[in-house]
């Protein structure tokens, strides 16, 4: 955890590493359902050190493309590069074993086993070289994980599932962190919560998010970039600040919702 | 409970009896049974019997004793119910809390810390406790041959426990392993000479092969699906066995398969035999207790080796498997390897039982494997608990046992007459049992996973976190 970029020069709505060869572009991306189309040809970019969000309605495809990112379902046309290598075409755990890791939707935690094994399964990819060292760290992220340790999984509260569902993807070190709404269902103080921490572990850590948010007012207000997603295509890219200030953007996500 | 920082400061209900009263529910169960005895004087005690014009009055007394003892025993076992439910909710569930639980051990793991052992030593001493109460080795033929048939299937269940309660596959043909096993032993040992204890892994390895054979074309498959590609796989090894005559003399079966050898010494009444060697005197009792010792070890390594790997990252890979496929794949496991490898170590000891079996009988025949089998040993699993070592083999004796104990029971036959054959109702006894674990015990009967890796203190809850992270 140690590349660092990020936490000198951040400003808001500034992307630290723009001009950079990106660490995650997709291009031309189509994904299938059956014969459903799902995403019409997506391209988008994360940099090195930034927090990228993707916000859009419900069935716009935003979990179709994280999911795409991570090999399933696969992407029929277009290619993914990670760190310079092509992984459209990878089978997902050797994906996962790139140093990039996932929070799914819906959580998807173990729920029979506990806590503390779940935390194990997080970092069964790089053979538990620093397991107690980032147990610890995460313990200090989440202290109301470290209360539970012992605790099944299923057991815990919805907030505390997505921590769990964080904490297990940070054991492996990732360096790209895919978070897939982590504010789903959980209280306003329990997202800012986890809000906080995203942000924290990108200047803190320099690690890379990519953010798929429907909360748009708090994945756009953290986030350095971000991208609009409507029906499988990417309508809108900007920095977090000019979508958060951007007519359209505030006529579809955000009027209503919070200011 | 001694880590003040941690307060559940919500009072304890205190007037809850926790502690089980004996005395008043042997007083109790007496004043029912008394009841019981004033009734059944006027209803049961005296039968009419015609003998020509005269009645006559026949005392029936042993039948008031048995009543009485009946309602005295159910009174008995209603109190230790109502008296451990009680317990139960008056300590609060860990596994519902919301509130904070401590890293205490729960109620099932401090009764299977006396529990394992307990079984454990009824397990080793069986033949001798046995031995004693049949008072001669010859008397006590029937209760070690029962023993040795509730091992292996205890050892069978635990082998599917693995593919079923850890790796979350549900396999209805697990059978077909038990007849690789099987199988290849018969056939190596009558065409090669091969000994058993060469037989025995050769024939594990066969099974798992078999194992890895079914797992490619079902990785796709889940649940329904899959069980009836297994329930298939099944019917085809044993349509195979059947119909292949020239290999396995198809339903005709396999006879005089060679007997297992006390390490190289045959339990054989002449010269050089283990009667023989030992200065004994020649038993064919001897071999039988060999066998019960041969199938305990064997279960054991099943047990041990399970245990082990439900601690090591391919376990953890099947449990997280059961629990979550895709998950799992995210995390980067490679699901493909960890359900081939679930299937071909389920397999490899369901092959080590099959060879048992084989060497146990001496003859073997398509017939001993049929999808009966299977779901016999698919009901010992799942009611059990899926995931559960010793809920297994409770679930063993309990199923094989069972139908030995109702052939015992011909005192019934003094209560519905003399042409009742307890043994005719087992089928649906069996059923009723079935029914019954649905509505109580849904999930099996120890269905409390016991997480393989328990925290030391070291790791328990520091009390200056708590207040940090409440939302």
């Amino acid at each position: 955890m140690s590349t660092a970029g990020a936490q000198t020069h951040r400003q808001p709505g500034a992307s630290p590493a723009a001009g950079r060869q990106p660490l995650l572009s997709v291009r031309g991306v189509k994904t299938y359902y059956g014969n459903i189309i799902a995403l019409k040809g997506v391209d988008m970019d994360v940099h090195e050190g930034e927090i990228v969000t993707l916000i859009g309605a419900n069935g716009a495809g935003k979990s179709t493309l994280m999911m795409t990112i991570f090999g399933n379902p696969r992407a029929r046309e277009g290619t993914i590069t990670y760190a310079g290598r092509d992984i459209t075409k990878m089978p997902t755990h050797e994906i996962a074993q790139l140093s990039i890791a996932q929070s799914p939707e819906g959580r998807r935690i173990f729920p029979r086993m506990t806590v503390y094994e779940n935390l194990q399964m997080g970092a069964s990819i790089n053979g538990f070289a620093h397991f107690d060292q980032d147990l610890e760290r995460v313990c200090t992220l989440f202290p109301r994980l470290k209360e539970r340790l012992q605790q099944r999984g299923g057991t815990l509260s919805g907030g505390e599932q997505q921590m769990l569902a964080i904490a297990r993807a940070l054991m492996s070190r990732p360096k790209l962190l895919l978070l897939d709404e982590p504010s789903l269902g959980l209280a306003p103080l329990i997202v800012k919560q986890i809000f906080t921490i995203i942000k924290e572990l990108n200047e803190q850590d320099g690690m890379t998010v990519f953010l798929v948010e429907q909360n748009a007012y708090h994945a756009l207000k953290l986030a350095h970039r971000g991208y609009v997603m409507v029906t499988g295509n990417i309508t809108m890219s900007g920095t977090g600040k000019e979508l958060l200030e951007d007519p359209q953007v505030r006529a579809a996500y955000l009027e209503g919702g919070h200011h | 409970m001694n880590a003040p920082s941690i307060t559940t400061s919500s009072a304890r209900s205190p007037a809850v009896p926790t502690r089980f009263d004996l005395a008043a529910a042997l007083k109790d169960s007496a004043k029912s049974a008394l009841i019981a005895f004033g009734l059944s004087i006027p209803i049961v005690a005296y039968r009419t019997d015609q003998s020509g014009a005269d009645l006559f009055l026949n005392p029936r007394w042993d039948m008031v004793a048995i009543f009485c003892a009946i309602v005295f025993g159910l009174r008995l076992a209603q109190h230790a119910f109502m008296a451990s439910r009680a317990a139960r909710e008056a300590v609060p569930s860990p596994t519902q809390a919301t509130e904070l639980v401590h890293a205490e051990p729960s109620a099932f793991q401090k009764a299977s810390r006396f529990g394992i052992p307990f079984f454990l030593g009824v397990a080793l001493a069986f033949p001798i406790l046995i031995y004693l109460i049949q008072g001669g080795l010859n008397e006590s033929r029937y209760w070690v041959d029962l023993g040795i048939l509730i091992l292996t299937y205890v050892m069978l269940g635990w082998g599917l426990n693995i593919v079923v309660g850890l790796a979350g596959l549900l396999d209805l043909g697990y059978v077909a392993f038990y007849a690789v096993g099987a199988y290849s032993y018969a056939l190596l040992s009558t065409t090669f000479g091969l000994s058993f204890w060469i037989c025995l892994p050769l024939a594990g390895i066969l099974a798992a092969f078999w194992g890895i054979v079914l797992g490619f074309p079902v990785l796709r498959l889940r649940g329904d699906y899959l069980a009836i590609v297994t329930l298939a796989f099944g019917e085809i090894i044993r349509l195979v066995l059947i119909n292949w005559v020239d290999l396995t003399n198809g339903g005709a079966g396999i006879s005089s398969i060679p007997r297992a050898t006390f390490f190289g010494i045959p339990f054989t009444a002449g010269e050089g035999g283990f009667a023989d060697t030992f200065g004994l005197e020649f038993n064919g009792m001897h071999r039988m207790i060999f066998l019960y010792y041969l199938i305990l070890a064997l279960a054991l390594l099943t047990n041990f080796v399970t245990m082990r790997l439900r601690k090591l990252p391919v376990g953890r890979a099947w449990e997280a498997l059961r629990e979550d496929e895709i998950a799992c794949r995210s995390l980067g496991i490679n699901t493909t390897n960890t359900k081939l490898t679930a299937f071909a170590i389920g397999a490899m000891f369901g092959g080590f039982a099959g060879s048992f079996f084989a060497v146990r009988q001496g003859f073997i025949s398509p017939e001993s494997f049929n999808f009966l089998e299977s779901a016999i040993i698919l009901a010992i699993v799942v009611m059990g608990g899926m995931g559960s070592q010793i809920g297994v083999a409770i679930a063993a004796i309990v199923l094989v046992g069972g139908p030995e104990v109702l052939r015992n029971l011909t005192f019934l036959q003094a209560v519905f007459g003399s042409g009742f054959d307890p043994n005719e109702y087992r089928l649906l006894l069996f059923g009723a049992g079935m029914v019954a674990m649905m509505v109580w015990r849904p999930r099996g009967l120890i269905s409390e996973r016991q997480p393989s890796v328990i925290l030391k203190e070291r790791k328990a809850i520091s009390g200056s976190l708590v207040k940090e992270g409440h939302g």
